[in-house]
């Protein structure tokens, strides 16, 4: 029996879509079956995102209304053959799916995935209502400025008001530099206000962009500092105690001296 | 030459404590907030404790959440009608 996890984030645009992508990259790359629902309704992004978009004949508005069966709306990944995607439907709204139909939708695939991920869209309105009423587990995604912050708290709120308790954060587009200036927010911060336990730290990295560009996960590049967060965040997910990375730019004193002088 | 060192470390004077501070603020007012439901059976309560002592104009209780600068209190104005003869013995 698997799980069911969906990532929200109250803003638009602070990388749940990235995040839902790399976690479920990540597992599949390590052998689980991983089954990824896009319900941005009309927006739909995952499928290129994953680089998928050319395959789909079916969505998810497809399955809900029996035009299809489950397996047949399923995108198997490039890569993975553990992976699938459960694509958005793009020329519907969000109320075309009810979240008693999620409930089900989940019910089914995870007799069949080790884990669920649903990538849900911006808001708190139907949408999301949608995204978290199969799911067990939630990942609130933010990044380091006030708003996004604040609607990260407005989504914890709501999802313990669905009981969906002790969600895990992701803290996505750090940027070490600029916390060490004290012009960004930094970890310790972030959950203090917000309270909840940590999932995972992503810097901002154009590694991330460009992976994007080319519809490929950056959990699988070995170089960067980004696919290597992802990787930490996967391995956690699967129970294992991972330390968060110093994502300091290993300013030692001398590099330090170097840029005061203008040589760094 | 102070604050030359202070920015050289990173201290205290970055936008990061004004956002925090902001932050702060804006949580405080955000999670006052409650639902009407809960705000309805507050009021329910009330009443039923303060009938013990005194008697008030129901129709007319006003309860609210009033949130000013830093601070968040309950704001209760409940019309006496009278009080009961016995209410401080009890
Ligand atoms: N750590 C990062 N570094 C650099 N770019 C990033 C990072 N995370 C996300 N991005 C970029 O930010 C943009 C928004 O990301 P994404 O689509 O994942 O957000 P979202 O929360 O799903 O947005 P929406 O609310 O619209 O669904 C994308 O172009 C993505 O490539
Ligand atoms: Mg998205």
């Amino acid at each position: 029996m698997g799980e069911v996890i969906v990532v929200t984030s109250g803003k638009g645009g602070v990388g749940k879509t990235t995040s839902t992508a790399n976690m479920g990259t990540g597992l599949a790359a390590m052998g689980y079956k991983v089954a990824l629902i896009d319900t941005d309704i009309g927006l739909r992004n995952l499928d290129v995102v994953l680089g998928l978009e050319n395959r789909i004949v079916f969505d998810i508005v497809d399955v809900v209304n029996g035009n299809c069966r489950l397996r047949q709306a399923l995108i198997k990944d490039k890569r993975f053959d553990g992976l699938h995607l459960l694509p958005a439907a793009q020329t519907k709204d969000k109320t075309a799916v009810t979240p008693d139909q999620m409930r089900d939708l989940c019910a089914e695939l995870k007799n069949e995935f080790d884990y669920v991920i649903i990538d849900c869209p911006a808001g708190i309105e139907q949408g999301f209502r949608n995204a978290i009423a199969g799911a067990e587990k939630a990942v609130v995604v933010t990044t380091p400025e006030v708003s996004a912050v604040r609607d990260a708290d407005r989504i914890i709120g709501l999802l313990e008001a669905a009981e969906l308790r002790e969600p895990k954060l992701i803290i996505n587009r750090l940027r070490p530099k600029m916390v060490k200036q004290g012009d960004m927010m930094g970890i310790d911060d972030i959950i203090d206000i917000l309270a909840v336990d940590l999932l995972g730290i992503i810097p901002e990295d154009e590694m991330i962009v460009i992976t994007t560009n080319r519809g490929e996960a950056v959990v699988l590049d070995q170089h960067s500092r980004s696919g290597q967060a992802y990787r930490n965040i996967v391995r956690r997910i699967l129970g294992e105690e991972v330390p968060i990375i110093n994502l300091d730019e290993s300013t030692g004193f001398f590099k330090k001296i170097k840029k005061i002088i203008g040589l760094g | 030459m102070l604050e030359f060192i202070t920015k050289l470390f990173g201290r205290d004077n970055g936008s990061k404590n004004v956002a925090k501070e902001r932050l702060r603020l804006v949580l405080v007012h955000d999670r006052a907030s409650i639902s009407p439901q809960m705000l309805e059976s507050l009021k329910l309560d009330l009443i039923q404790v303060i009938s013990n002592y005194m008697i008030i104009d129901e129709a007319n209780l006003e309860v609210n959440l009033d949130s000013s600068g830093s601070t968040v209190a309950l704001v209760a104005n409940i019309p006496v009608k009278g009080m009961k003869r016995n209410a401080g013995d009890a």
